[in-house]
């Protein structure tokens, strides 16, 4: 019992620590460590080790040998180095290895040895090689920060997003630093670098001078810096064996120390438990471990959430764990089994040695209907893999068509991304893919395939009207849709066409358009249109007035008006305008005019086609009761009592409906019986009404 | 977007710099997007979408404000909208539950419907599991009846569109109405005590009623007199203004009633109600036509006349060669030659063709048009879907009684049924459909009609979701009408509900009549 405190040492007043094994290495390594390039990725992530990396013979015996294994050592994957010199090792957050090359090129390799990519880090890097490389985190993402042969840096604060900044030169900088560091502040990556005794802090636009406070004086070199995880801390040594350790800000001192050692140390990194109050670095040299800390206020470490965990598992391709793990702390579907199922899936295509239906088969049986599944991002990875086949054979599991359509496109699949994206309904996708038709196929084909898909067809088509109506023209040309082009050719004689001859022309390739579509009514009729056209024309030229652009109708009534009553005449008659419209009009046009003596003398021209009650009506609307009179009594008798009472005479209309015997006559009248002066009428209608019902 | 693209471009000329921001509402379409780009402005402006979709215009009443799916959808085979349609009717679903019976006729209908399933698949669970508010939905296409929206309106609120156009639930009172010098924006809805009383009333009841209002009302600004100071008190702070409000309210119906009076007498309203009846009921078919000749010769109203031969031809399946001849020459010489391509969009949509040699649908042909009903048989061209688009309307109507016998005067003051929307000549088609299906609750021994409609129907019941429903939201329904509604159908299944216990709730693309559906299928001149 009393052994719990025995291998506890005290460390300083009132620390202690003790040391234990957490768990031996499985690796079994022939190299030393310092032999080797390392990297360790962060959370207890794999470790790289890059064997003989400064060995330059060609012989492949002695080439550089990669090296992945899990953080308990367990080897994950070894590969044969058969590119440039590497400089610098580095994970990133995604659990992507980045080798930096001395000639700047950086090559990405996955957690198995699988290589992914590569980039390269500018120009400048290339000329003047590469000095020295960090990789580094932030909450952004990982970054590379280059130290070139001239000494000057060049970073991409994000290799996911490559953007790469040449840092500002650092004035009467001659030999390379003797330590640096990148910092991330307010979501900027600043590099802070040591000569002799000056510190300076690069950021994208100036190199300034920094100095820490409080820091002791004679410090004529800093041999170390370290930056903790979360970019809040900094620890610098000098040469003096003095520790300075202050925020990252270089704004405050936390505590300092004298070491007494001044031989440089071979590592100094930031220490702290998740969650501990304790902050610490730990220094190592050759022999000789060093823990300096202090116990100032809190820190809050990020913790790897869940999500990343089974990200984790899933890069191991250690499915059934994940999936085990997600059942056992009930996560939702679509954050749990189903996505780890995709990932499953995506990596199940890339084995290029089972034929097209079994994987796709295999990925269905597992699948099925999983809520959260996207066959589509499946099948986006297995074209990725070159498998085009296979991949259309996953989205046919797709049950959203629309997610297919983006995926068909690039595949070229365009007519069968047509028939999906009418399928899914969404107009706006079949539009873009229309667009993808038009610029891939020639025309023809096009407009063949449109053809075939009227929903598609009307769209376009909807676009044309709007946007290109030559278009238009040759869908309806190609279609040999006459009717359409006939109607096309007549909306462009009043809407393109301003010339009289080009309006005319474009009415003579609507008729021949309108023939063709056996149309003759429309053909016969736009035949018209051409000669009023030529007439109205005729008459602008002739006499005063506009008559363009007027129906035929409007074109005569325009001529009486205007007191031309024989052009009017010979144009009723050259159009063979009904004797009924024509009346009608004459009637309207001279009641306009208030030509009584012609409206009388037309109305004896012969015997009205429209009876005589229009003439009355049209009398009383002009406010003349006295023309009025003349035509009520020609009126025909169904319209006598109509046309009296219209003349105000009701004693006359009594009358009349008396000697009809119509009762519904007999009411009209009644209820024009007003006041005093009717009341004698309205007796006597109420005695014929009695008559009648006796008999 | 071409509009918006001169712009920019000629601030560009003129060396103008300015910020630009296009916000498309209910959604951004790819080809405005293109537009931009082709002009060269795609960078220059920033675009933003306002996915807004349903306007509730009344407690009762949801519009889309898509006046344009009309002729979108039902003249050029335009399915944009549809989406549009699909995700407001998921919007309504995450609101109010899963709809447990869906019933529907029409193409655009079922699309819609299969749509808007595919869009709750997609996202389940959001709705699994609620109870269901509303226990019915009903899909209608406006193609399935033109009837109803061609006829002149007589009920209130449908009268005050034809005369005055209702927009987004408001009207502009002219000077006519106000009885000042100023024109009046009136909002037209529940809140109106005075409009929420004869809103659905047959226009010949509504002067009676106002009158009788006014009398009450003098009434109860009458008893001012022989109040004592306290109860003038009382008088002036508790009830006066209410008074004041109907007054006001009162005033300017009974205002809008002489206007609406003066106007119909002078186009003869009697005459054109009376032949518009005698088409529905299908006699004197030659005085109509002649009736309507007229119409055009005088040139009443350009839009007048095409409604009514579009009434003709729908009710006799389609004109004699003779009369779509005649009728067509004498409409071109009053208006036009432009309205040639108005003629071939009547047609295409169905609203005015030619009948065929041989006048009933032969077996082969009911079997094509069921095709061409049939979603994945667009292949079949044109001319096919017009042969599909007859109307049948007089065996519909027979079938459905849609013509009440009437046995002496119909009572307008005390309805009996649908039809006295239209002075009791005729029951809404649509809303006679509404209430059959729902009386059945499905298509069962409706085949006939469907068949006659030409139209493929569904109906779909999920059992599961019914039993969670509680008996009140099964009373509830959603009408979904796609092409548009009139106040009159509205009016009908308000009536409908009341007398069967149902609620109705209206959604529509846009609020229509049968001016809006004419102007929506002509040719203007620019």
């Amino acid at each position: 019992m009393d052994c719990y405190t025995a291998n506890w040492n005290p460390l300083g007043d009132s620390a202690f620590y003790r040391k234990y094994e957490l768990y031996s290495m499985d690796w079994d390594l022939k190299e030393e460590l310092r032999d080797c390039l390392v990297a360790a990725a962060p959370y207890g992530g794999p470790i790289a080790l890059l064997r003989n990396p400064w060995r330059k013979e060609k012989a492949a015996s002695v080439r550089p040998v990669l090296d992945i294994y899990s953080a308990s050592g367990i080897p994950l994957a070894s590969l044969l180095w058969k590119s440039g010199p590497v400089v610098s090792l580095g994970w990133s957050a995604e659990e992507e290895l980045l080798c930096v090359q001395e000639d700047g090129a950086v090559l990405v390799y996955g957690l198995h040895g699988d290589f992914r990519r590569h980039f390269s880090m500018g120009n400048e890097v290339l000329q003047n090689r590469v000095l020295d490389a960090r990789i580094f985190h932030t909450e952004f993402g990982s970054g590379v920060a280059i130290l070139t042969g001239a000494h000057r840096f060049t970073l991409s604060a994000n290799v996911g997003d490559l953007k790469l900044r040449r840092m500002p030169e650092v004035p009467g900088l001659q030999s390379a630093p003797s330590c640096w560091t990148t910092l991330c502040q307010d979501r900027v990556t600043h590099i802070l670098l040591a000569v002799g005794p000056d510190l300076y802090l690069l950021d994208h636009a100036a190199c300034s001078a920094v100095t820490p406070p409080g820091l002791v004086p004679g410090v004529s070199s800093f041999l170390q810096m370290a930056v903790s995880f979360t970019y809040r801390h900094l620890a610098l040594f000098t040469d003096t064996g003095y520790i300075w350790m202050g925020t990252a800000s270089l704004k405050e001192k936390l505590c300092e120390f004298n070491c007494n050692i001044r031989a440089p140390p071979k590592q100094m990194v930031w220490c702290s438990r998740p969650r501990s109050k304790e902050r610490a670095i730990v220094v190592a040299w050759e022999r000789r471990l060093m823990v300096v800390g202090d116990a100032p206020e809190s820190i809050q470490y990020k913790q790897l959430t869940i999500q990343v965990l089974l990200d984790r598992l899933v890069l191991r391709r250690l499915y059934p764990l994940a999936i085990q793990i997600c059942e056992y702390l009930r996560l939702p579907e679509v954050q749990g089994v189903s996505r780890i199922l995709a990932h499953w899936a995506c990596y199940k295509v890339q084995q290029k040695d089972v034929s097209d239906e079994d994987v796709a088969r295999a990925i269905n049986q597992k699948l099925g209907d999983t809520p959260g599944v996207s066959y589509s991002d499946i099948a986006a990875r297995a074209y990725g893999c070159g498998r085009t086949e296979l991949a259309i054979k996953l989205l046919e599991y797709e049950p959203r068509s629309g997610e297919q359509v983006p995926l068909l496109l690039k595949m070229k699949r365009s007519k069968l991304a047509l028939s999906k994206a009418i399928e899914s309904g969404d107009t706006d996708l079949v539009f873009t893919v229309l667009l993808h038709l038009k610029n891939e196929l020639n025309r023809g084909d096009f407009f063949m395939t449109l053809r075939n898909q009227p929903m598609a067809l009307s769209l376009y088509r909807q676009f044309c009207k709007h946007q290109e109506l030559e278009t238009l023209k040759d869908l309806y040309n190609q279609d040999d849709n006459h009717q359409e082009l006939g109607s096309f050719h007549i909306r462009a004689s009043y809407a393109a066409e301003e010339r009289i001859e080009g309006r005319v022309a474009a009415l003579q390739t609507a008729t021949d358009a309108f023939y063709k579509a056996k149309n003759e009514f429309a053909a016969k009729a736009t035949e018209d249109q051409m000669r009023l056209l030529r007439l109205q024309r005729r008459l602008e030229d002739e006499l005063e007035g506009q008559f363009l652009d007027l129906s035929l109708h409007d074109t005569v009534t325009t001529l009486i008006l205007g007191g031309h009553n024989k052009r009017a005449e010979q144009l009723a008659r050259d159009f063979r305008i009904p004797d009924k419209r024509l009346w009608w009009l004459k009637l309207t046009a001279l009641a306009d005019l208030e030509d009584w003596e012609e409206l009388e003398k037309f109305s004896k021209s012969k015997k009205s086609p429209i009876g005589y009650l229009p003439f009355v009506e049209i009398c009383m609307k002009q406010h003349n009761k006295y023309e009025a009179k003349k035509y009520a009594s020609r009126v025909g008798p169904e319209h006598k009592v109509k046309a009296l009472l219209l003349v105000g005479d009701v004693a006359q209309a009594a009358d009349v409906a008396i000697e009809h015997r119509n009762e519904a006559e007999l009411s009209l009248v009644l209820s024009h019986c007003t006041g005093a002066t009717d009341g004698a009428t309205a007796d006597k209608i109420q005695r014929a009404r009695a008559q009648a019902q006796k008999k | 977007m071409r509009y918006i693209a001169n712009l920019v471009n000629a601030d560009k000329v003129a060396g103008r710099t300015r910020r630009y921001k296009v916000i498309f509402s209910p959604q951004k379409f790819y080809a405005c997007e293109m537009v931009l780009e082709e002009e060269g402005i795609f960078g220059d402006v920033s675009c933003d979408e306002w996915a807004f979709s349903l306007l509730p215009l009344d407690v009762d009443l949801l519009s889309m404000e898509l006046p344009e799916f009309f002729r979108d959808y039902f003249l050029e085979g335009d399915q944009r909208w549809i989406n549009t349609v699909a995700q407001a009717l998921h919007l309504l679903s995450t609101l109010y539950g899963p709809f447990p019976n869906c019933y529907g006729i029409g193409r655009c209908a079922k699309m819609s419907y299969e749509l808007w399933r595919r869009l709750e698949e997609e996202e389940d669970g959001e709705t699994k599991g609620r109870r269901p508010e509303i226990g019915h939905i009903f899909f209608l296409d406006r193609d399935m009846d033109f009837v109803t929206a061609l006829c002149s309106q007589v009920v209130y609120e449908g009268l005050v569109d034809d005369t005055f156009r209702i927009k987004c639930g408001s009207v502009d009172f002219g000077p006519e109405v106000t009885s000042s010098d100023k024109s009046l924006k009136v909002l037209l809805n529940a809140e109106d005590k005075v409009f929420n009383e004869i809103r659905n009333e047959h226009f010949s009841n509504v002067f009676g009623f106002l009158s009788q209002k006014a009398r009450n009302l003098q009434a109860q600004y009458d008893r001012r007199r022989g109040m004592d100071i306290k109860q003038m008190k009382n008088f002036v702070s508790q009830e006066l203004k209410g008074l004041k409000q109907e007054h006001r309210l009162l005033s300017l119906h009974i205002g809008a009633c002489e206007s609406i009076m003066k106007k119909k007498t002078k186009q003869d309203f009697q005459e054109l109600i009376k032949t518009e009846h005698a088409l529905l009921e299908g006699f004197n078919i030659r005085e109509s036509t002649s009736y309507i000749e007229e119409h055009i010769d005088r040139q009443v109203s350009p839009i007048e006349s095409l409604r009514l031969m579009c009434l003709l031809s729908i009710t006799e399946n389609g004109l004699i060669s003779k009369d779509y001849r005649s009728l067509k020459t004498q409409y071109l010489q009053s208006y036009g030659p432009e309205h040639l391509l108005t003629f071939s969009n009547l047609r295409r949509a169905g609203l005015l063709t030619e009948q065929a040699p041989g006048d009933t649908l032969t077996a082969v042909e009911s079997k094509v048009s069921k095709l061409v009903t049939d979603k994945a048989a667009g292949k079949i061209t044109d001319a096919f879907s017009s042969l599909a688009k007859r109307s049948n309307f007089r065996a519909i109507s027979k079938k459905l009684n849609l013509i009440p016998r009437v046995d002496g005067e119909y009572d307008l003051k005390v309805p009996r049924d649908m039809a006295y929307v239209f002075s009791g000549a005729y029951v809404p088609l649509s809303c006679r459909i509404i209430e059959q299906v729902l009386e059945r609750r499905s298509w069962q021994g409706l085949d006939e009609v469907v068949r006659l409609l030409n139209c493929s129907e569904f109906a779909f019941t999920d059992m599961t979701k019914e039993d969670k429903a509680s008996s009140e939201s099964l009373r509830l329904i959603l009408v979904v009408f796609l092409g548009g509604c009139t106040f009159s159908e509205i009016s009908a299944l308000r009536f409908l509900g009341r007398e069967k216990g149902y609620r109705f709730i209206f959604l529509t693309t846009a609020v229509t009549n049968s001016a809006r559906l004419m102007e929506a299928m002509s040719e203007v001149k620019a």
